[in-house]
Order: C-alpha cells, then sequence, then structure tokens
C-alpha cells in the first residue's frame, strides 16, 4: 500500500468533507426547526459562490485585489451577508406563508425556489463557466515518496481551519445563547415557545440566515479551490450535502458534520482507488442505504411515537 | 374594588362556523387572588384560555390585562407578545415541557426575552461579555429559586422528560412562572395528580398568590383543589356563565348543581317503572 497516496486522498478528502459539512448544516438546522427540507439552499451556497466572484472583480477594479487578506476578507463578508438576505428572503417568500399549510407544501414550494434561483443567476449572470484566478497558492509538502509528493495546499489549511472555527462558533452559539436556546425550544414545541415570548418567526428566519451565512462560506470556499463556478453547481453540491445531513442524522449538528466529512472521503477515496466516474453513484448509494437501514442517521435519534 | 382587576373579560364571544363556543361571557379576575373556571366538558373552559393567550382571535368582545404599566388589549396582541412584561403566562392541560432539555434550561428559556434584549444580536452572548453575563447570571438565579420552590433543586441537570409526571407538572408551573407574570392561567394543573401531589399543588399555588402577588385563573376539575384555593369562582355551561361567585356560594347554587347533576327527572319514569323500582329495592 502507498502511504503517500493514501495520505494525499485523506487530505482531499477531508477538504471536500469541510465544505459538505458547512453546506449540510444548513439542512439540518432548518430541518430541525421547521420539519422540511429546503431544497433551495444548494441554490443559496452557489448564489454565494457568485457573491464572492462578484465581490473579487469588485475588489480588483477597485485596485485592492492586491492585499490578499483584506480581499479575502471582504469576500467573505459581502458574500456572508448578501447571500444571508437570500436565505432570508426565501424564507419569507417561499415558505412562511404555508408554515400552517401540510407539510408537502413547503417541500414543493423549495423545489420551485430552488428552479427559480438557479434560472435567475443563469439569466442575471449568464450561463458560461466562470473562472477565479487562484488567490491563496502554494503549499506544503508533507511526504516525498518515490513517485508522489504529498501536497497540502494553503487553500487546503484555509478552508479546513476555517470550517474548524466556524464549527466551533455555531456549537457554542446554539448551546450557549439565548438564541440557540430558542432555536432548540422552537425545535420541539413552537407554540409552546411562544406562550414563553420567544418571537418564532423571528428565531425561524434567524435559523435560515445562520444556514445561508455557512453555504455562503463553502460557496466561496469552492470558488477559491476548484476555480470555476457556474450556476449549476448547487444542484449536487446540495443533494450531496443533503445525503451527508442524512447519513449524519438530520437534524443533528455535530451529524452534519460528521455526515460531510465521511461524504468527502468516500468521494475521495472512491475516486482515488476505484473509478472516478463512479464517486456519485457511490455518494448516493450511502444515501439509499441509509434510508433503509438507518434513516436516523449516525448521530440522530430514532423518532419514537407516542401514543 | 375596582383598582384591584387585573383580567376584565367583557362581552367574550367566540364562534367556530355556526358553534357558539363562548356566549357572551363577562367576568373579572382580581390581583391577588385565585379565580377558577368550573364546568362540564365542552362548556369553553378551554377556549377562554386559548383567546386569553392568543391562539384564538375573538368573534366579539374585548380582553383587557390590568398590568402594572397599564392596560392592555389582549385580543390585539401578537401571540409571543402576550406573556412580555408581566403578561399572561399559561400551562396547558397535557403537560408540553421541552423534553429534550434540561429541567434548568426550561426555565432559562422562559426568561427568553430579557436574555436577547442584553445579548446584543447574540455576539455578547456568544463571548459572554458583561451585560449578557448579569443577565445570564439573573435568569439562573431565578430559575434556582423557582426550582427550590418546587422541589426540583436536586434535579436541575436532569432531561426535562426523565422527571416523573408530578414533578412534570411543576416544572410546568415553575417554568410559567419565569416569564414573570401578572396573570397565570392554569389548564388542570391537578389532573393526574396523586392526592398528596395535589395538596402540595394546593400549597404552591397559594404560594404564588400570597408571596408573589400573582393572580391565577385556573381551570379545574378536581374539587378538592377549586374549593380549597380558590377566592372566586366562575361557572360555565354551554359557553355561558351560569354563577359567579365565592366557592361557598357557587357549590350551593342551584343553577351550578343542574348542570353538572341534570335535572330531576323521577316524575318522568313511567308509573309501571317507577312501581318496579320500589318493588325492587336492589335495583336502585
Amino acid at each position: 500500500m502507498d502511504w503517500a497516496y493514501f495520505l494525499q486522498q485523506l487530505i482531499n478528502g477531508l477538504t471536500l468533507g469541510a465544505i459538505y459539512g458547512l453546506i449540510a448544516i444548513g439542512y439540518t438546522m432548518v430541518y430541525g426547526i421547521i420539519g422540511m427540507i429546503n431544497f433551495a439552499h444548494g441554490e443559496i451556497y452557489m448564489i454565494g459562490a457568485f457573491h464572492s466572484l462578484i465581490t473579487f472583480l469588485i475588489c480588483q477594479a477597485a485596485g485592492i485585489s492586491g492585499i490578499l487578506p483584506l480581499t479575502l476578507l471582504l469576500m467573505l463578508f459581502v458574500s456572508m451577508v448578501l447571500t444571508s438576505v437570500y436565505g432570508w428572503g426565501v424564507e419569507r417568500v417561499a415558505y412562511r406563508p404555508l408554515r400552517g399549510s401540510f407539510r408537502l407544501a413547503a417541500l414543493i414550494s423549495a423545489i420551485g425556489m430552488s428552479i427559480f434561483l438557479q434560472n435567475f443567476v443563469q439569466i442575471s449572470q449568464g450561463a458560461r463557466v466562470k473562472p477565479m484566478q487562484p488567490l491563496v497558492e502554494g503549499g506544503i509538502t508533507l511526504m516525498e515518496s518515490a513517485n508522489f509528493d504529498v501536497q497540502l495546499s494553503y487553500m487546503q489549511i484555509v478552508i479546513i481551519v476555517l470550517t474548524f472555527v466556524l464549527m466551533v462558533v455555531f456549537s457554542l452559539l446554539i448551546a450557549k445563547t439565548s438564541l440557540g436556546r430558542a432555536q432548540r425550544a422552537c425545535e420541539q414545541d413552537r407554540t409552546m415557545a411562544g406562550l414563553l415570548g420567544v418571537n418564532v418567526d423571528r428565531t425561524i428566519s434567524t435559523t435560515f440566515v445562520m444556514g445561508a451565512a455557512l453555504a455562503s462560506v463553502a460557496g466561496m470556499m469552492v470558488t477559491l479551490y476548484y476555480g470555476v463556478i457556474d450556476f449549476y453547481i448547487g444542484f449536487l453540491a446540495g443533494v450531496k450535502a443533503f445525503t451527508a445531513a442524512v447519513l449524519g442524522g438530520i437534524g443533528s449538528l455535530p451529524g452534519a458534520m460528521l455526515g460531510g466529512l465521511l461524504i468527502g472521503l468516500i468521494e475521495a477515496f472512491w475516486s482515488g482507488y476505484l473509478t472516478i466516474e463512479y464517486k456519485d453513484v457511490a455518494t448516493f448509494g450511502i444515501l439509499v442505504l441509509v434510508l433503509i437501514f438507518r434513516p436516523w442517521g449516525l448521530l440522530g435519534k430514532p423518532e419514537v411515537e407516542k401514543v | 374594588m375596582t383598582d384591584n382587576k387585573l383580567l376584565e373579560v367583557e362581552h367574550l364571544t367566540m364562534r367556530f362556523g355556526g358553534l357558539v363556543a363562548i356566549d357572551d361571557l363577562s367576568f373579572n379576575a382580581n390581583k391577588r387572588e385565585i379565580t377558577a373556571i368550573i364546568g362540564p366538558n365542552g362548556a369553553g373552559k378551554t377556549t377562554v384560555f386559548n383567546c386569553l393567550t392568543g391562539f384564538y382571535v375573538p368573534t366579539e368582545g374585548r380582553l383587557t390585562l390590568h398590568a402594572d404599566d397599564g392596560p392592555r388589549l389582549l385580543e390585539r396582541t401578537e401571540g409571543f407578545r402576550i406573556p412580555r412584561n408581566k403578561g399572561v403566562a399559561r400551562t396547558f392541560q397535557n403537560i408540553r415541557l421541552f423534553t429534550g432539555m434540561t429541567v434548568l434550561e426550561n426555565l432559562i428559556v422562559a426568561q427568553h426575552n430579557r436574555l436577547m434584549e442584553a445579548s446584543a444580536f447574540s455576539l455578547a452572548g456568544l463571548f459572554n461579555l458583561g451585560k449578557y453575563a448579569k443577565a445570564e447570571k439573573e435568569a439562573v438565579e431565578k430559575a434556582e429559586f423557582w426550582l427550590e420552590k418546587v422541589g426540583l433543586y436536586a434535579q436541575a441537570d436532569w432531561n426535562a422528560g426523565n422527571l416523573p409526571y408530578g414533578s412534570q407538572r411543576r416544572l410546568e408551573i415553575a417554568r410559567a412562572m419565569c416569564t414573570d407574570p401578572s396573570l397565570l392561567c392554569l389548564d388542570e394543573p391537578a389532573a393526574g395528580l396523586n392526592p398528596r401531589e395535589s395538596a402540595e399543588l394546593n400549597v404552591l399555588l397559594q404560594s404564588i398568590r400570597d408571596d408573589q402577588g400573582v393572580g391565577c385563573l385556573l381551570i379545574e376539575h378536581d374539587m378538592s383543589v377549586v374549593m380549597q384555593i380558590s377566592d372566586h369562582v366562575i361557572v360555565l355551561d354551554y359557553g355561558k356563565k351560569i354563577a359567579d361567585g365565592n366557592p361557598e356560594a357557587v357549590k350551593n347554587d342551584p343553577a351550578v348543581i343542574r348542570a353538572y347533576l341534570g335535572e330531576e327527572e323521577d316524575d318522568e319514569l313511567p308509573p309501571e317503572v317507577a312501581a318496579d323500582l320500589h318493588l325492587d329495592p336492589k335495583a336502585q
């Protein structure tokens, strides 16, 4: 066994997994609080990617793109804020009016929103693939072997570290702050939370905003990592992140992150050792297996119906 | 008497399509008093609560809460604003705790508004900065006070769902009290309690009235609770008020007895049946 090759796939898998995990959190939080799958979430991620690209181009036009840390921070900040507005808007326009309605209504509305956003970006930004110049270049050579050098690029370090930091911050937010407590309360009993003075509508909106902010970070990371984006990237990434959320146990925050990492690793190792063409088949095969044998996921709790 | 009014219900009517659940109901509940609403099943008691806490918008009528900062019209207040600043708190017939959270967290969620004000968009909350840290400390102290009061201090870190039934009932009342209400609405708090727990509940409710100065509105079927602790009883039947007064007077009110036990119908028995009944005393 070639350990260098294995290590390289591990690094690639973790990077990819971090990105999936960031998107998966949005799915899992929204599912937790209102019990629906927000199928427009992949599109939110795609819009985040576009916002970061546009911010970069504006920075470039303004001549400040030479100052790398400033540009990156601006991209991150602007993209998070603008994408959050989209996340908030989607909930306000497409889901809130349907809240009292039957469950399927919101789901159909979500699919409609997804198609709408995709087409909106396609028309407003053009259908061609958008290139992005690499901003964070270089890396560390971890290990040299006869036929192969293990590379850990700076971009991968940025992705993994940033994901880790965001995960810690968001876990603390949910566990420690009154906002997080309100979210958990709404998750269990919205009526009762309202009677205790929690503004349920605002708490749900905040959840969408948080999910969108994380997805936009993932979008920016992908833009920088792969260097190309188009209006269609949200679909596949969205469905994979959804798979990650289901694998980890939908509704569970650590589950989403674990699921994301696992999906990333499975994809990387499958492409590395088996066939790259079949990597999506492997991922979605997992989705099917999880849904059949362990629908509550790895870290989720099985739903017990009380009589 | 007039300045002692806490809740004023005037001409409340609630219709669901053709069904009149509450029909022109008016009553007052006073500060520092326990007001019980009783009546047979389906009399509209819970509907009154649902109107008070913003679940239903009444078809007609006015609901005024005389809080410390002036009167408030409850029927025009959005649901989640009703508990705010000395408002109305409520419990349900069935227990609705946040079972996945700890006992302590259940009580802190109830103090959400004050914490949110101090948390500066959660930023201060995240880093536990000055004002928020102070607000949270106060929230925990208040929660501890109520845990002590309902005897659940030792179980503060338990999952609320793992508490025994009677304790869950008491925790619900403690949680409602943590919203700092001026009116506490309790929907059958004694349901499913054993006599000892029921007696403890009486003591707790009396203490809420006397020590906290909070007015209680109580729906209850357990007459031992109603007669022992309430200062004022209102009897509903088919959405109408049929009696209103102190427990003693209500207990002896013929209209109330009729509503609960029905009319005496001896005379309507066919003579031969009546005769049979008298022949065979065991059949009675």
